[in-house]
C-alpha cells in the first residue's frame, strides 16, 4: 500500500530539487553587476517618498469589498448579455434573480452608510 | 454533463424548495432589520427562528422515493440529505433561540447574526444536498465565510477578532487544501458530478495514483472542518474567543455539515477508493480521541474543554465513517446528530449562567450549581453524562453504535482505543459534575434566563434522555436514510 505513495515522494523530491536549481542557476550564472542606483529603493521611478508600511484607511477596504461584488457582477453580465437571444425568457429570469441578490447586498449597504465617505 | 433543459431544471427547483425558501427569507429578514431600531431587535429573532421551522417543515415535506438529482447534476435529494437538513435547521432555531439574552446583555444583539447564521444554514443546506464538486465548495463556503464573520461578531472584543483571523486563515488554507483536491480528482475522473466520478472511481481507477494524491487533499479539508486532529488548531481557540452564543453556534449545526461533506465526497463520489480513505481516517481518528480528550483534562475554561470534547467526538464519529459499511455510515450519523444536539445543550447552559458583565465559561462557575438550581443542575449533568458516554443516556448508544461499526469490520484494537479514550474522557465530564454537586457554589445570582430559553433548554436535556431511553425512532431514522 504506501510504495503506491512512492511517485508522490518522487514528485516532491524533484519539486524542490527543479526550484532549487533554477534559483542557484540564476545566482551563479546571470550577470550581477550592482552599484548604488541600482540598489536604492524606488517608486515609479522616482525616490521613494514614505516609507511603504503605511497604515490604510479602513473605508478603502469597504470600497474594495463593494468594488470587488460589483466588478465579478459585471464579468456575469457580459456574456449573459450576448447570449441573451440564445437564453431567452429562462436567460432574463435567471439573471433578474441574481441582480435583485445584488440589489438586496446594495440596499444594506447603503442604509448601513457604507457608500458615504465622511 | 447533460444537455440543458430549461423544463428539467424547473421541476428540480421543487426539490430546492427549502434551499430557496431560506435564501429569500435571509434576503428579506436582513432587509426588513434595516428598517427596526435596535430596541425591537428581537423581532429578527422571532422572524428568523420561524423563517428556519417553516423550512425544516419544507424540507420534510418533499416527497421524494429514493434519490433524485436535479438542477442539471448539481443537486441531490435522498433520505439523508432531508434527515440531516431537518436536524440542521431545527438546531439552528434552538441555537438563536438560546442567543438571544446573552446578546441583549452584551449589547450585541443585532440583526447581522441572525442573517449570517441563515446564510450559513443555507450553506448547511446546500452541501447537505450536494452532488457536484461545484456545489460542495459552494455550499461549504458560505457557510464558513458566514462563520468567520461570525466569530469576530463582538467588534470590539480583541480575542474575538483574534480567533476570527486563526479561523479565517485556516480556513481558507483548508478550502484551497479542498479546491487543489478536488481539481486532481476531475483531472482524473474527468467529471465534477460525484455520482460520475463514482462510476469512474468504480471502473478501475481506484489504484490512480492522481486520485489518491486528489483524496489525500480532500481529507484535510474535510479533517480541518471537521476539527480532526492534526488540522485541529482552530478548534480551542474559536470556542474560547468567540463570543458563547457564537461558539454555540459554531459548535452545533456545522458539525452536521462535515458530515455530510465526508458522506458526499468520500462515499458518494468516492466510495469505491474505501481502502485508501479509510486507513488516512484511521490516523485522524485515533488522533483526535487521544489529543480531544487527553487535553480536555487540563482545560479550565468550559468552552476550551468543550472544544476539545468536540475533537475527541469528531474522532468516534470518523470510526463510524472509516468503517466503510452502511452500519458504520448510520452509527456515524447517529453519532452526527446526537452530538449536535447535546453540544447545543451544553452550550446553552453557559448562555443560561451567564449575565451582564459574567461569562459563566470557567468549569469553577459551574461549582454548586445544585444548591442553586437542582433543575439546571440536573439538565446540565444528563449533558455531560451523555457526552461521557454512560447509559441510559445517548451518548452511550452513539459510541456502542460505532464501536460496533469497528468490530463489523474486525478492527478490534480500534475498538479498544475507542473504549479507552472515553474512559479517560469520562474523567473530565464527571469532573463538572462533581463541581455541580459537591462543591460549595462560589456565585450566589439567581439563574436568570427567558422562560423561552428555560423551556427549550429542559426540553433539549430531557430529549436527550428521552433518546437514551428510546432511541429507536432516531436509529431507524439513520437505517432508512443510510441503506
Amino acid at each position: 500500500m504506501l510504495d503506491q505513495y512512492l511517485p508522490i515522494l518522487i514528485f516532491m523530491g524533484l519539486a524542490a530539487v527543479l526550484g532549487l536549481a533554477l534559483f542557484t542557476i540564476g545566482w551563479f550564472a546571470g550577470p550581477r553587476r550592482p552599484d548604488a542606483q541600482k540598489l536604492s529603493p524606488y517608486e515609479c521611478g522616482f525616490e521613494a517618498f514614505e516609507d511603504a508600511r503605511m497604515r490604510f484607511d479602513v473605508r478603502y477596504y469597504l470600497v474594495a469589498i463593494i468594488f470587488v461584488v460589483f466588478d465579478l457582477e459585471i464579468a456575469f453580465f457580459f456574456p449573459w448579455a450576448v447570449s441573451l437571444r440564445e437564453t431567452g425568457t429562462f436567460g432574463l429570469l435567471a439573471m433578474l434573480v441574481f441582480a435583485l441578490l445584488l440589489v438586496v447586498a446594495l440596499v444594506y449597504d447603503y442604509r448601513k452608510g457604507a457608500l458615504e465617505w465622511d | 454533463m447533460n444537455a440543458f433543459s430549461v423544463a428539467a431544471f424547473n421541476s428540480g427547483l421543487t426539490l430546492a424548495t427549502p434551499e430557496i425558501f431560506l435564501g429569500l427569507a435571509g434576503c428579506g429578514i436582513l432587509l426588513l432589520d434595516l428598517l427596526i431600531g435596535d430596541e425591537r431587535r428581537h423581532w429578527t429573532a422571532a422572524l428568523s427562528i420561524a423563517a428556519l421551522l417553516i423550512t425544516a417543515v419544507l424540507a420534510a415535506g418533499v416527497e421524494v422515493s429514493g434519490p433524485v438529482t436535479a438542477l442539471g447534476g448539481m443537486f441531490l435529494v435522498d433520505a439523508m440529505s432531508q434527515a440531516l437538513k431537518v436536524v440542521a435547521l431545527v438546531i439552528v432555531a434552538v441555537v438563536f433561540v438560546y442567543s438571544i439574552e446573552y446578546m441583549r446583555h452584551r449589547g450585541i444583539l443585532k440583526g447581522e447574526y441572525f442573517v449570517l447564521g441563515l446564510f450559513a444554514t443555507l450553506g448547511i443546506l446546500v452541501l447537505i444536498s450536494a452532488a457536484s464538486l461545484v456545489t460542495v465548495y459552494l455550499g461549504l463556503e458560505l457557510l464558513s465565510l458566514c462563520l468567520y464573520a461570525m466569530v469576530a461578531f463582538d467588534r470590539d472584543s480583541g480575542r474575538a477578532a483574534e480567533s476570527a483571523i486563526k479561523f479565517f486563515v485556516l480556513g481558507s488554507l483548508a478550502s484551497g487544501t479542498l479546491l487543489y483536491g478536488m481539481s486532481i480528482i476531475y483531472g482524473v475522473t474527468g467529471s465534477l458530478e460525484l455520482g460520475t466520478i463514482a462510476a469512474a472511481v468504480q471502473g478501475g481507477l481506484a489504484t490512480n495514483i492522481g486520485l489518491l494524491f486528489g483524496i489525500a487533499f480532500l481529507i484535510v479539508a474535510i479533517g480541518f472542518k471537521f476539527g480532526a486532529v492534526p488540522f485541529h488548531m482552530w478548534i480551542p481557540d474559536v470556542y474560547e474567543g468567540s463570543p458563547t452564543c457564537v461558539t454555540l453556534f459554531v459548535g452545533s449545526a456545522p458539525k452536521i455539515a462535515a458530515f455530510a461533506l465526508a458522506m458526499r465526497l468520500l462515499v458518494d463520489g468516492l466510495g469505491g477508493a474505501h481502502v485508501d480513505w479509510g486507513q488516512m481516517l484511521v490516523v485522524l481518528s485515533v488522533l483526535s480521541m487521544a489529543v480531544g480528550n487527553v487535553v480536555a483534562i487540563a482545560q479550565t475554561n468550559l468552552k476550551r474543554m468543550l472544544g476539545y470534547s468536540t475533537i475527541s467526538h469528531v474522532g468516534y464519529i470518523l470510526l463510524g465513517i472509516l468503517a466503510g459499511t452502511s452500519q458504520g455510515y448510520q452509527s456515524a450519523m447517529f453519532y452526527t446528530i446526537t452530538y449536535v444536539i447535546v453540544a447545543a445543550g451544553s452550550f446553552g447552559m453557559i448562555l443560561l449562567l451567564s449575565r451582564h458583565g459574567f461569562e459563566a465559561d470557567r468549569i469553577e462557575d459551574f461549582k454548586g450549581l445544585n444548591a442553586r438550581s437542582p433543575w439546571f443542575a440536573g439538565m446540565m449533568a444528563i449533558f455531560m453524562f451523555s457526552l461521557a458516554g454512560l447509559p441510559p443516556f445517548i451518548g452511550f448508544w452513539a459510541k456502542l453504535g460505532v464501536i460496533q461499526a469497528v468490530l463489523g469490520i474486525n478492527a478490534v484494537w480500534l475498538a479498544v482505543v475507542a473504549v479507552l479514550f472515553s474512559v479517560v474522557g469520562a474523567f473530565y465530564y464527571l469532573r463538572v459534575v462533581k463541581m455541580m454537586y459537591f462543591d460549595e457554589p462560589v456565585d450566589a445570582a439567581r439563574i436568570d434566563g427567558s422562560p423561552l430559553m428555560r423551556a427549550v433548554l429542559s426540553a433539549n436535556a430531557l430529549l436527550v434522555l428521552l433518546l437514551g431511553i428510546a432511541p429507536g425512532a432516531l436509529l431507524v431514522v439513520c437505517a432508512h436514510a443510510l441503506p
